[in-house]
């Protein structure tokens, strides 16, 4: 018997197809893991079960009978309770005031009754924690117990853990999963979103793989291996602008990165000893699943975050020090990760273009605006971008947004590019116009490193890949050489062969 | 399923049509205009007659012309002053207490350089006011680009505590010897700017509130810096990915903004009150904000904005004399008005559309 059968779902976002005809089926008493790259379906679909979005179309069963879930307060009635990445909790209160909030009975609150009764759940759950700590003074693994604790206060039979681990360190991971053994003991269903194979083989019963919104299949844990679920996760073929041709061998190196650390927003380290070569007229591709420090690589080797320690060099030349500007003069193309920050939105298409280069437009202070306006007319001719000089960037599409960040760059011919997600949200026509722009950056010989989630994106444009787990490279590899197996298993970290 | 009855929403547009933007000022008047009738017809009055006293009569003589003019001279520079500043992303709410600064400073040299022709003593108390301005506004301003100390807070503060620094003087050092008020002494002939118009009290700071706005126009749109101070206010992540240094650019265009509105100080001394007194200012830092505000942070409408509050406020001076309508009026007026205008700047975003 399936305590919820979720049949048929196809959720949509304009043409987006998030979830194509999936179907998940949960047993009472098991942790099930939903595994699948960044954009798979994962989150849409147990979004969808915790009443945040509604399907298209499809059937949700609980305990075998149909249900309608237009809300998480529905969720909550029928049982189902959701661990969001970013926790929901009130940092100044409680953990006894968090986990009743919004569920108390009267209008006065007894503070030593909810911490009796809050108490009195902890035990029962097994949970450890504090009913009078306040939040706020709380590590991220005792919040995220909270986050559980409140779900099963409200009689959660079923808990979706989104990412459970993401924000954890390892001790807490483990305190996690003896949670997680426990409450499976008492009855309850756990469903574990991840991309973490060692985890998901650690911990889970069964896994349902979801990939590119379509269910690929639903296996028993024990019966799999972490090479199969792998292949599962990530085995496709690649389509649209690829790259021809092989690199020369022997071609300098142009960007040298050495025992890279730096940390994240956090104050946690977010790199570690990172080290990569990009030689000239090669694509390097750095594949890894989002957050295992890409944002953090990339902002690093634009100049904008401090490193803790390492080095980064341009054809011998020490750049950690320098200031932004610094980097760009030495020839770094810097293109940023978010184009809705890495541009001005209010301002027009000719400021944010002149924006990096301002001294040469610029004499005895007065700003040359015939210099920058027909600077803009040739990059928007150049670069084919659909917009008139005097437009906000705001208002252009995403494709022409990320054409003005490249025609910035690119014109200037720098000697390194380093462009982490260039075609996040991008069409498909758009995605080959950038692609194609990279691969004539590389074949002008230029070292560009190529950071990207997107593994169609990684296998089509890349001459070496290297992969990014959990702030480290775990191994660097040729093209020729890096099956979808392979690197699946590096990027949730299965094996390090560096 | 819900049920599908059409409703209307508001839904966020990012491009108002071009329309919209001049219709602002004129429906704002007619909004401001039906709310306060009541408070008119309360205070036994005609709302046409007052708006008319208002708004048209300060036109109709040259005295109460020119007085619109002396009244919107320390508007212009006040709200030039915030405007710069807040170009850049930086919230000075001080400029009140920068004003201060600037007028101690010119009734200090004023009386100082009694002895010295006015040629070099005006260029003297112009300049000093504006450094006066300028050190007081480095405070919050370090505090802001060193420490990451909220602006809003610390300049808005410092007000109060330039305002007992003004009262420590007037009541103890600088308290006229003569008259025992809490004035500072009269500053010396050489140091009064001259009048533009004879009896008149239009006088050499207008033509410095037109130059700064010149000046503040040029900058934002003719010099590179005021393109990077545009850069660090609307975007700041931005800003630092291209380039620019946001902290050395926040700390200038806040030094800046000071020394202006220290320069409002220093044309309220030396072109109006010719002493340093506590109530030099009726709120010029803070209307400058307004202004500011209404004028859409560019220069011109800073021009434009500031002309229209000095006929506010001389206009609230007559109705007040001829209808025996309290003066407070024409405030509850400005407020209204800017309340009003501010909602509309809001709503414009938005259109109404059925669902």
């Amino acid at each position: 018997m399936y305590i919820v059968d979720m049949l048929g779902i196809t959720k949509t976002f304009g043409e987006l197809v998030a979830n194509d005809n999936v179907d998940f089926q949960l047993r009472k008493g098991e942790i099930h893991a939903l595994l699948g790259e960044n954009g798979a379906g994962k989150t849409t679909l147990m979004r969808i079960l915790y009443g945040l979005y509604r399907p298209d179309t499809g059937v949700i069963k609980v305990g075998e009978q149909p249900v309608e879930i237009h809300s998480p307060k529905d969720a909550i009635a029928n049982g189902i309770g959701m661990v969001t990445q970013h926790f929901a909790l009130v940092p100044p209160l409680s953990v006894a005031e968090n986990v009743v909030l919004g569920n108390t009975d009267g209008f006065v609150v007894n503070r030593a009754a909810i911490e009796e009764k809050v108490g009195a759940a902890a035990r029962r759950f097994g949970i450890e924690i504090d009913p009078k700590a306040l939040v706020r003074h709380l590590a991220v693994g005792q919040r995220q117990r909270v986050e559980i604790l409140k779900a099963l206060y409200r009689n959660a039979r079923v808990l979706i853990l989104d990412e459970p681990t993401a924000v954890l360190v390892p001790q807490e991971v483990d305190a996690l999963f003896e949670t997680l053994n426990r409450l499976k003991a008492d009855g309850l269903s756990v469903i574990f979103i991840s991309h973490k194979l060692h985890e998901v083989t650690q911990i889970t019963d069964r896994v349902t793989v979801l990939r590119d919104g379509k269910l690929i299949g639903t296996v028993d844990t024990s019966g799999i291996s972490q090479s199969q679920l792998a292949a599962m996760m990530v085995g496709r073929e690649t389509f649209g602008v690829t790259r021809k041709g092989e690199q020369h061998e022997q071609q300098p190196v142009t960007l040298r990165i050495q025992n890279l650390c730096a940390k994240n927003d956090q104050g946690m380290l977010a790199l570690t000893n990172i080290c990569i070569d990009v030689k000239a007229g090669e694509i390097l591709g750095i594949a890894g699943v989002g957050g295992n420090g890409q944002k953090e690589l990339a902002e690093t080797l634009c100049g904008v975050r401090d490193c803790a320690s390492g080095s980064i060099q341009l054809e011998g030349k020490e750049l950690i020090g320098k200031t932004p500007a610094g980097f760009t003069q030495a020839g770094v193309g810097r293109i940023p990760e978010d184009r809705h920050e890495g541009m001005v939105g209010d301002l027009t298409v000719t400021e944010n273009l002149a924006l990096e280069h301002l001294n040469e437009y610029t004499r005895s202070g007065v700003l040359d605006h015939k210099a920058t306006r027909r600077q803009a007319e040739e990059l928007i001719h150049q670069f084919q971008i659909k917009a008139r000089p005097n437009d906000p960037v705001r208002t252009l599409s995403g494709g022409n947004m990320q054409k003005v960040l490249l025609a910035r760059v690119l014109s200037r011919n720098p000697k390194a590019v380093i462009v982490p997600q260039p075609t996040r949200g991008l069409d498909v026509g758009a995605t080959d116009y950038v692609r194609q722009q990279l691969l004539e950056q590389r074949d002008r010989g230029a070292a560009v490193l190529l950071i990207s989630e997107d593994l169609d994106e990684i296998l089509a444009l890349s001459d070496r890949i290297a992969v990014i787990y959990e702030g480290e490279i775990v191994g660097i590899l040729p093209a020729a050489e890096a099956t979808p197996e392979r690197l699946g298993l590096l990027m949730s970290g299965a094996i390090k062969e560096h | 399923m819900e049920t599908s009855r059409p409703r209307l929403r508001f839904v966020k547009t990012d491009n108002p049509p071009v329309w919209v933007r001049p219709l602002i000022p004129v429906l704002a008047l007619v909004v401001t205009f039906i709310l306060t009738s009541g408070l008119i017809i309360w205070a036994s009055a005609s709302p046409f007659e007052t708006y008319y006293h208002f708004l048209i009569s300060p036109l109709t003589t040259r005295v109460s012309a020119l007085e619109i003019l002396v009244k919107a001279t320390p508007l212009m520079l006040t709200g030039a002053a915030v405007t710069f500043a807040f170009a850049a992303g930086y919230y000075n709410i001080g400029a009140e207490g920068q004003l201060f600064a600037g007028a101690i400073a010119a009734a200090g040299l004023g009386v100082a350089m009694k002895e010295i022709p006015a040629v070099i003593t005006i260029p003297s108390i112009v300049i000093a006011g504006f450094a006066a301005g300028m050190a007081w506004a480095a405070i919050p301003a370090l505090l802001k680009v060193k420490l990451q100390v909220d602006e809003v807070v610390t300049t808005l503060l410092l007000n109060s505590v330039m305002g007992f620094i003004v009262s420590a003087l007037l009541n103890g050092p600088w308290r006229d010897p003569n008259s025992g008020w809490p004035q500072s002494p009269e500053i010396g002939a050489s140091a009064i700017f001259f009048k533009l118009i004879p009896r008149s009290r239009l006088n050499l700071g207008f033509v410095i509130g037109l130059l700064v706005i010149l000046v503040l126009w040029f900058v934002l749109t003719r010099t590179s810096f005021g393109l990077k101070m545009r850069a660090v206010g609307l975007g700041k992540p931005a800003a630092r990915f291209a380039g620019i240094h946001v902290g050395r650019t926040t700390l200038i265009a806040a030094l800046v903004s000071g020394g202006i509105a220290g320069i409002a100080g220093v044309a309220e001394v030396a072109g109006i009150q010719y002493h340093l007194i506590g109530d030099l200012s009726a709120g010029y830092g803070y209307t400058g904000i307004i202004i500011a505000t209404l004028g859409s942070l560019n220069a011109v409408g800073v021009f434009i904005a500031s002309l229209f509050f000095g006929l506010v406020d001389a206009g609230a001076q007559t109705v007040s004399r001829v209808l025996g309508v309290p003066v407070y009026l024409g405030e509850i007026t400005q407020a209204t008005m800017l309340l009003v205008a501010l909602g509309f700047f809001l709503l414009q975003r938005y259109r109404l559309r059925r669902m």
